[in-house]
């Protein structure tokens, strides 16, 4: 019971952590079908953009952005999902009961989905770079790094954003809601310097810009400048701050 | 200053009753789901909340496990505050949506939620296999909990709300829309548990499993019509079951129409 008690104050419990991720892990490993889509849809939508574009340097130029927004927008989907299910199915409930730390839990999130992400990323950039010929100049190690990073802030704003679902409809309508918005304002369509200097504040309020900006900054060869720390940085910090968002919305007690 | 609720080292565990509220109020969006309830649960019996769907046994249960917000009054279980981190080890619960991955085995879930309770590795296996055996899950262990019949699935929740071997069990309607070979098994289980010394509060909308219990809470519209044991029931209403019991009780609480 003196055991039980000193847990309370523990920040992070790594078995619990450990036994979550696996556990998330798990749960995918039996939904095949949704591995299959999370791992090759960004590779097959990479190929399409190839021929849609049809030009080699409009390819170098939008590759390493898109490999930045495929897992920001995968994993916020199947974050939001996932956790509204766990909410809707009262696990969630029966976890809060039992000695489960919200920190313990978020972050066993975040690392099974980080791995979902590694793959994720490894595969459509092995297609990339050797199947469509992308050349990149930066470096192959930030630009992973840089991914996973948008997977993981894809996810934590997920996370978040699911504890104002109440239905996996609803989970799934966010994200139009949060994701389509940032895409629009992120630079991929227009350039943010040319936006108006309202649009441009708000593109630089939204997470998504960061994560588009560090990668043309690799896409045009800077690899661990400033720019891109910044970017890293800013990206971080939105990803913790939607962390400690989503574990605010865990409540051990509810209405 | 030690709080007069903490329990003394070295008490036996009976001279603290698993669970005691006194005027215990939850209103939610403006309506009152429970209306002052004073109650105690003794320790080491299996106690029966009884009344029908929406009079709120399950608010009262989330109030006991600590996950049901109150709006005044005191809980306390095993002599702690309703909530305290120190029962997560020792109050197990099972909810009547069963609460259990489905898209996990049935030995997935149970390795998950042993992890979380903490069940040190080499007590698992034996934790698992105990459970297993006596739910009569055998043969299930590596099937899709989503795969289950609702007779499995409720024993698979169940099996989850056992794993730490809680001193206080909270069971939300665990045996409704179960076969009645099942359900028998379930009661006896229930007060095997109890003759090893753990206490257990199951609800049931169904009167006919109030006979089962040692001791009974008649609840309706968010009040306690009797708390008493079964025989107490009868004698008090001069009735022959228990179903005559708790009509004659609830006309009784209702003055105006008298």
């Amino acid at each position: 019971m003196i055991a039980a008690a000193s847990n309370v104050a523990a920040p992070v419990r790594w078995a619990l952590t450990w036994a979550t991720a696996r556990r998330v892990l798990e749960q995918l490993r039996h939904d095949p079908r949704t591995i299959a889509m999370m791992i090759a849809v960004p590779a097959v939508l990479m190929i399409l953009l190839r021929y849609v574009l049809d030009s080699p340097v409009a390819l170098n130029r939008f590759a390493p952005e898109f490999i930045g927004v495929f897992p920001f927008v995968v994993m916020f989907i199947v974050a939001a999902v996932t956790t509204q299910r766990e909410r809707a199915r009262g696990t969630l409930e029966r976890l809060m009961a039992m000695p489960m730390g919200k920190l313990d839990l978020l972050l066993g999130y975040a690392i099974a989905f980080g791995v979902v992400a590694c793959v994720q990323v490894g595969v459509v950039l092995a297609v990339s770079l050797t199947w469509l010929g992308v050349q990149l100049p930066g470096s192959v190690v930030t630009l992973v790094m840089v991914a996973v990073l948008d997977a993981l802030l894809g996810m934590s704003l997920g996370l978040f954003a699911s504890a104002f679902a109440r239905t996996e409809f609803q989970a799934v309508q966010f994200m139009p809601a949060f994701v389509l918005p940032q895409a629009l304002l992120c630079g991929i369509v227009v350039a943010r310097d040319q936006m108006t200097p309202a649009l441009r504040w708000l593109s630089d309020a939204l997470p998504l810009s960061y994560a588009v900006d560090a990668m043309q900054q690799i896409s045009t060869g800077a690899s661990w400048a400033g720019p891109v720390n910044r970017d890293i940085g800013v990206i971080l910090g939105f990803t913790a701050a939607a962390l400690i968002g989503g574990a605010l919305t865990l409540r051990r007690r509810t209405r | 200053m030690a709080s007069p609720a903490v329990t003394p080292p070295g008490l036996p565990l009976s001279a603290v009753p698993a669970a005691a509220a006194s005027a215990l109020v939850v209103r939610r969006g403006g309506r009152v789901i429970l209306d002052g309830l004073t109650f105690t649960i003794a320790s080491g019996r299996v106690t029966g909340l009884l009344g029908p769907s929406g009079c709120g046994k399950t608010t009262l249960m989330r109030a006991l496990v600590g996950v049901q917000m109150i709006t005044a009054g005191q809980v306390e279980l095993l002599g702690l505050p309703a909530g305290d981190p120190r029962l997560r080890h020792r109050v197990g619960y099972a909810t009547q949506d069963q609460a259990v991955y489905t898209d996990l085995t049935l030995a997935e879930n149970l390795r998950y939620f042993g992890a979380v309770l903490g069940l040190a590795r080499a007590r698992r296996a034996d934790a698992f296999a105990r459970i297993v055996a006596e739910l009569d899950l055998g043969g299930l262990e590596n099937r899709l909990v989503g795969t289950f019949s609702g007779g499995q699935l409720a024993r698979a929740g169940l099996a989850v709300a056992l794993l730490g071997q809680p001193e206080l069990l909270v069971l939300d309607e665990p045996t409704v829309g179960l076969d009645p070979v099942l359900r028998r098994d379930l009661w006896a289980m229930f007060h095997r548990l109890a003759a090893a010394g753990t206490s257990l509060v199951v609800s049931s909308h169904v009167m006919d499993e109030a006979a089962r219990c040692d001791d009974l809470l008649f609840m309706r519209e968010g009040r306690f019509l009797a708390a008493a044991t079964p025989q107490e029931m009868l004698a008090r209403t001069s009735t022959a079951d228990l179903e005559s019991a708790f009509l004659s009780l609830a006309s009784r609480s209702e003055p105006a129409q008298l």
